[in-house]
């Protein structure tokens, strides 16, 4: 089976409770109908603006925010259906990694006891052995072993981000799912946090979902893109294709509104006008048509589907 | 076609060697050490580098908005239409400070008053400044705020901070700053807070102001991208010093200081993969130094591939070796001819933390 985890239509909706009795009175449709494949040895981008929901589908895959429909199946077996021993297997082949390495490593913890409290949970080793693991852990993030008793805040940025992966890798996962990872470091560490990554891939065989809105970085590392707005995907693609075909409006939008560190790149830039429109009250139809250059006349009525333009190219827009 | 105007025009702004250093419980913080670098009429200078390399601080030294007793200039001077701001009167400085010189900032939330209307804020500054009468600022901040390209102007200017989305306090915040046609706008990381298509809005919006009002822009930012669209010359700061100053075509083609180059190989560029494969990132090893405890001679010695013993020992100068191509790098020979006397007797006045 090649198929790590298969995504049909995953919802994701929070209520919006007001007054006293805390009535529903509407919906945050965060995500709204999203399917998705990841197989075993690859990275899949997410990319998209905030609020467009893609940290909130992260979550929802590791079972963090319970979907409000559809499913999330992993190898196989649906993992709302899973039975605890199920479940606690689960757990440890999904691991995930946090944007903000200073809010995400608990200040009065070691990293000794960061990185040891996954094994003990999972009652992994002696107390002997999980020390020896921790070891391995630093060094294969770049740290030193004698560094596993000091606090996180004895630690820089870009360390603190490498102790979060090292948890990420504690307990041998097969997928990581790494969100906003390098969005919060400065520019010299982002290239140190990227090359580790992906070194690490390759070295542990890990499968990626790489949630950011950086599509410099997505493309750097990814092997398939998926373009998110507003809750649901618009395209998905190979990187090569996403950047040299781009089928739908918005990516095209989102590829030539990035600065690139170029003075002699000429630019034929297309401005969005507008905000997004908020994910509460998200516009009929194609959710894209309020903000799309290239709209006409079926866009703001018909939802439309995604669908396969060029093998293993799909785009959901009414041009195609 | 980049720096032959360097010495056309008499500059607006002179920057001269300033020192502006924080006074903590935690030692002396030398933030911005030695700076100098000028701005013309109409011509945007882009100062780029990593947080807590002082270019910030650089932008409020000049301004004067550092809180006194902790942060102070206590160096070299800055110069406006060739009178020194570092010496006016208080009074004098506010009628600058948004007047002539104006500011927008990285977070519109925390810099716009959130108990006034958007509109209010921006008439404020007219009456101020151009002595307006309440009705006709409030007009005038309509006005403003069509130019940004707000929809709905009337209606906006009557809302509060709160009601506009991060991309529509950004165009009130220019809205605000360029009310009074100032001469010189700071943009402190103006589009870092937002969404890339927002900030492909906003940049557009300041590079089309620009060319209305003919204000000079210093642009303050980490993103090498906005960078290479927005500036004309380039300062690179690093630890509070400027390391590299050039036009943006010789900077970002022939890089001269190893920070400058390892920061432009360390970015992952859109394309690159697609059509040339995957390439290596390169890492500029280690961490930013504590401004507290700078290492000796020049600052980047300790992150820098093709450190040599003088580097250790000697704090290099910021010198030109091509064009106006200036650098602050023991690699170029001109820096040895300079007599070292300067760096003689080592700076130590930053206490251990």
């Amino acid at each position: 089976m090649n198929e790590l985890i298969t995504v049909k239509d995953l919802k994701v909706h929070f209520p919006i409770r007001k007054g006293f009795f805390s009535r529903t009175v509407g919906r945050v449709y965060a995500v709204d109908g999203v399917s998705l494949t990841l197989s075993r040895g690859e990275t899949l981008g997410v990319v998209g603006e905030s609020g467009c929901g893609k940290t909130t589908l992260g979550m929802a895959l590791l079972r963090l925010l319970e979907p409000t429909g559809g499913a999330v199946c992993f190898q196989g077996k649906q993992i709302t259906e899973m039975t605890p021993d199920e479940r606690r297997a689960f757990r440890r082949e999904m691991q995930i990694i946090f944007q903000d390495p200073d809010s995400s490593l608990n200040p009065r913890m070691t990293v000794h006891q960061t990185l040891g409290g996954p094994l003990k949970v999972h009652r992994t080793g002696t107390s002997a052995e999980r020390k020896d693991r921790v070891e391995y852990l630093l060094t294969k993030v770049g740290l030193t072993p004698h560094q596993a008793d000091r606090y996180p805040h004895e630690f820089s940025g870009g360390q603190k981000q490498r102790i979060g992966i090292a948890r990420a890798l504690a307990l041998n996962p097969k997928v990581i799912i790494a969100d906003e990872p390098v969005s919060a470091l400065d520019v010299s560490i982002q290239a140190q946090i990227i090359n580790l990554l992906t070194d690490l891939q390759q070295e542990f065989g890990l499968s990626y979902i790489l949630i950011a809105h950086d599509l410099a970085v997505i493309e750097h590392i990814c092997d398939r893109i998926a373009v998110m707005y507003l809750g649901k995907i618009v395209e998905t693609a190979g990187y090569r294709d996403i950047y040299h075909s781009p089928g739908h409006p918005y990516t095209r939008a989102l590829l030539s509104a990035i600065p690139r560190p170029d003075p002699r790149i000429k630019r034929d830039r297309i401005i969005l006008k507008g905000d997004v429109p908020s994910p509460m009250n998200p516009p009929p139809g194609c959710r894209f048509h309020t903000r799309c250059p290239e709209r006409f006349g079926p866009c703001d009525q018909i939802i439309p589907e995604i669908q396969e333009v060029e093998a293993g190219h799909f785009v959901a827009c009414h041009l195609y | 076609m980049v720096d032959q105007d360097m010495t056309a025009n008499h500059p607006l702004l002179e920057v001269d060697g300033i020192k502006t250093c924080f006074y903590t419980v935690d030692g002396v913080a030398r933030a911005v050490d030695d700076v100098s670098f000028d701005l013309k009429r109409g011509e945007t200078l882009g100062l780029v580098g990593e947080s807590g390399c002082g270019k910030s601080v650089t932008a409020l030294s000049i301004m004067r908005l550092l809180k006194a007793p902790l942060g102070r200039t206590v160096q070299g001077e800055i110069r406006f239409h060739g009178q020194d701001l570092l010496r006016l009167s208080a009074s004098r400085m506010r009628d600058i400070r948004g007047g002539k010189i104006a500011m927008i900032f990285q977070e519109p939330m925390t810099s716009l008053n959130p108990v006034y209307t958007i509109g209010d804020q921006i008439a404020e500054a007219l009456t101020a400044h151009r002595n307006m009468a309440p009705k006709a600022a409030m007009e005038k901040a309509v006005e403003m705020l069509e130019k940004v390209q707000v929809p709905s102007p009337e209606k906006r200017a009557g809302e509060y901070p709160h009601q506009l989305s991060g991309g529509m306090r950004q165009r009130a915040m220019i809205a605000m700053a360029l009310s009074c046609s100032p001469e010189i706008l700071i943009a402190d990381e103006p589009t870092t807070a937002l969404d890339v298509t927002i900030q492909a809005q906003i940049i557009d919006l300041m590079l089309e102001l620009k060319e209305d009002f003919d204000t000079a822009i210093l642009m303050i930012t980490h993103d090498l991208g906005v960078i290479a669209e927005t500036a004309r010359r380039v300062a690179v700061m690093y630890a509070g010093k400027i390391v590299e100053q050039a036009g943006v075509f010789s900077l970002f083609e022939d890089p001269k200081h190893p920070y400058t180059r390892g920061l432009l190989a360390s970015v992952p560029r859109l394309g690159e993969r697609s059509t040339g494969g995957r390439r290596r990132l390169r890492e500029v090893a280690g961490i930013v130094p504590s401004l507290y405890d700078l290492p000796t001679g020049c600052s980047f010695h300790p992150r820098c591939p093709e450190a040599m013993d003088v580097c250790l020992k000697k704090r290099p100068d910021l010198l030109d070796v091509d064009n106006g191509h200036r650098v602050r790098c023991w690699l170029y020979p001109d820096q040895a001819a300079v007599v070292p006397e300067r760096n003689a007797p080592e700076f130590r006045e930053g206490t251990q933390r």
